[in-house]
């Protein structure tokens, strides 16, 4: 199922890092699962337990299935510095959730970050491929209902 | 070609993406059909600006007027007044009420000469500001020995951080005799508060790969890779597309020129780790292993990616070059200090007037900086500290305003000119919370290779929650600078190196604010 991806790109080892960013963006609940492992581990002939080690290396990845949509709130200093603790409560209170969680209904997944550099417009947040800048937290309630409304 | 009374500069980013420019620029295009000015009036999608509002933002010239926050309802209003009347519509300036005007400062530009004046994405506007003519010299006219003395003489040093003599370092890998030689630019900007190298990629490509070019043809390199990361989506899709028009220009590819020159540029992207930066972690990253560092020497120079030698360069730093194999290494050395040659792209944020985007000298003083390129302090707020280089770096106190900012000057201070982010913070911002904030960071980003870093890290970020807490004894203070001057000791690379920076500094600038939370 993954023979789409595994066409674009040669089997070394160089492009796992590619193809594992493919494979996560074509899943539906952003996440790597153990199945995909095993297939990029068969095309790139490398052990499984290298693909973990590098999945569970770099931030962006994930073992776990994860929401809809994967909000990564940026907690590096300039945004701290502009409140970024209070739009985390205001997030965690509206969702129910917390770091790391995803909400019952699969739509949300709630994540730290290191600095997105947008921080001209701290706090920021980034929601899938989409960055939010200069957030309150009437802006992150109108954001998330936004988010909700557009699955129904 | 046309001529064009007024040019509208709108500037694509993130925020203004967010703000709908796109429905924005389609909106603005109709209105100025239905008034008869298209002909008139031309609008430029560009890079960044210059300064940082809120929403959609856009320079008007030959007026010089900024407006910040405009929506699609102000159109109407904009095109009658400002575009047909003349008079520029005040509510919409862009303005946070500074004492100085800022000055835009576009004699002593280099890195951003073309920064928010063409459009990013056509490859011919870079080609008429004079642009590939330094790689046309580089590849035709002279050798590439004599292009790595240029750089040698220019002074140039590198602007990721460690400042390493440019020259020197093309020098190394240049003679180096084998069948595969590699350049890559660490586009891997992770240093919190930075973002100038997004903004050198997104305002104007085609440099960045200009300089690349060059790099390649001086040490004889065939190959090159900009490791980006996965965050800057615009950079990327700005740099693709850059890529491709040059090779539909004849610009890379093979035998470039007839002069029997092969380059290959090609787009890695990263999957997001703070220790990428690093350069040899960035290379293990790229051969599709855990962002680990190695072992240093054999440094990438002579022995780097799949064991070639490779030549790692910040992408500032490359984006200096074909400006100096154009003008030579005298008119760079115009700019700057006799020791540290060139200017410095710097992002100021925090509480000034103008946060913004700048180019300055290197060895202009911070408080030139803050009080002529961001306008001075926003409206009733005073200045209390200044944290510069990110996280890696240092927070300076109002004792230390006129030290010039320079690799020299800097390390005076223990401190780094970094990434030349410059966070300007007011009187009441608690320094125990920032350095918290910047010591959770590190704590995070580890990457968990050697015990003084990873067990340090979190020692650290212990020591300063119980000391925000008010938990904390005096002697708590001096541990936590043993700990990270231990670090910076014994630490394999320089991410557990660095919080030694921050630590220090706070300490020593801000002493009384630490013990004013402490036991008695």
């Amino acid at each position: 199922m993954y023979q789409e991806i595994f066409s674009k790109y040669a089997p070394t080892k160089d492009n796992l890092i590619y193809i594992l960013h493919e494979i996560q963006d074509s899943e539906p609940r952003h996440y790597l699962s153990e199945e995909a492992v095993q297939a990029v581990s068969e095309y790139l002939n490398i052990p499984a337990n290298h693909i973990y080690g590098v999945i569970t290396f770099y931030s962006m990845y994930s073992t776990k299935p994860r929401g809809k949509y994967i909000i990564r709130l940026c907690e590096s200093p300039h945004c701290y510095i502009r409140g970024s603790e209070n739009i985390l409560r205001k997030m965690k209170n509206m969702l129910g959730v917390g770091i790391g969680e995803t909400t019952k209904d699969g739509l949300f997944t709630l994540e730290l970050c290191a600095c997105l550099g947008v921080c001209g417009n701290a706090p920021v947040v980034m929601i899938n491929d989409d960055i939010y800048g200069d957030l309150t937290e009437d802006k992150v309630e109108e954001i998330l209902t936004h988010l909700r409304e557009v699955k129904q | 070609m046309k001529y064009y009374r007024m040019h509208v500069l709108i500037g694509i980013n993130e925020t203004s993406k967010q703000a709908g420019v796109e429905a924005f620029i389609e909106a603005l295009k109709k209105e100025l059909e239905a008034n008869g000015l298209q002909d008139e009036i031309n609008i430029l999608e560009t890079g960044p600006l210059g300064f940082f509002g809120k929403g959609i933002c856009l320079t008007v010239y030959p007026d010089n007027v900024n407006y910040e926050d405009v929506k699609l309802e102000d159109i109407g209003e904009l095109v009658q007044e400002h575009f047909l009347k003349g008079r520029p519509v005040r509510r919409l300036l862009f303005s946070a009420g500074g004492k100085f005007t800022p000055k835009f400062n576009y004699e002593s530009r280099i890195v951003l000469r073309n920064s928010g004046i063409i459009d990013p994405e056509n490859i011919d506007e870079y080609l008429g500001t004079g642009g590939y003519e330094a790689w046309e010299q580089a590849l035709l006219n002279k050798k590439p020995a004599e292009l790595v003395d240029e750089v040698k003489k220019s002074g140039l040093r590198g602007r990721g951080g460690a400042g390493f003599p440019t020259g020197l370092k093309w020098s190394f890998t240049a003679p180096i005799e084998c069948e595969q030689k590699y350049v890559v630019v660490n586009a891997d900007e992770g240093e919190p508060g930075t973002f100038k190298d997004r903004l050198i990629m997104e305002g104007d490509p085609h440099q960045l790969l200009e300089g690349i070019m060059i790099c390649a043809r001086a040490v004889g390199a065939t190959k090159a890779y900009i490791y980006i990361r996965g965050e800057y989506k615009l950079s990327i899709q700005r740099l693709r597309k850059a890529i491709q028009q040059c090779y539909e220009y004849g610009l890379l590819g093979k035998n470039i020129f007839g002069s029997g020159f092969d380059l290959d540029i090609e787009i890695k992207i990263g999957a997001g780790a703070y220790v990428c930066g690093e350069e040899t972690a960035l290379i293990e990253s790229l051969e599709g292993n855990r962002g680990i560092p190695r072992w240093k020497p054999p440094f990438p120079g002579v022995e780097g990616l799949w064991k070639c030698p490779t030549v790692v360069n910040n992408v500032e730093t490359l984006a200096n070059v074909p400006f100096i194999i154009k003008n030579g290494a005298d008119a760079f050395r115009k700019y700057g200090t006799p020791e540290c040659s060139g200017t410095k792209v710097y992002t100021i944020l925090g509480d000034v007037a103008y946060p913004g985007l700048c180019e300055a000298d290197m060895g202009t003083t911070l408080r030139t900086i803050i009080n002529d390129y961001a306008g001075g302090m926003k409206k009733g707020f005073r200045f209390k500290a200044a944290l510069i280089g990110g996280a890696a770096g240092v927070i300076l106190n109002d004792s230390l305003l006129d030290v010039k900012m320079d690799l020299n000057s800097l390390n005076q201070y223990a401190a780094v000119l970094g990434s030349g982010a410059i966070l300007v913070m007011n009187e009441n911002t608690s320094m125990v919370d920032m350095l918290w904030s910047i010591l959770r960071f590190f704590r995070h980003e580890s990457c968990g290779k050697c015990s003084p870093c990873h067990n340090g890290t979190q020692m650290l970020y212990d020591l300063i929650s119980k000391i925000r807490n008010g938990q904390g004894t005096e002697d708590d203070l001096d541990l936590l600078l043993l700990i990270a001057e231990n670090m910076q000791q014994t630490s394999f690379c320089a991410l557990g190196q660095s919080p030694v920076m921050p630590v220090r500094s706070a300490l020593e600038n801000f002493r009384d604010e630490f013990l004013a939370l402490v036991k008695k």
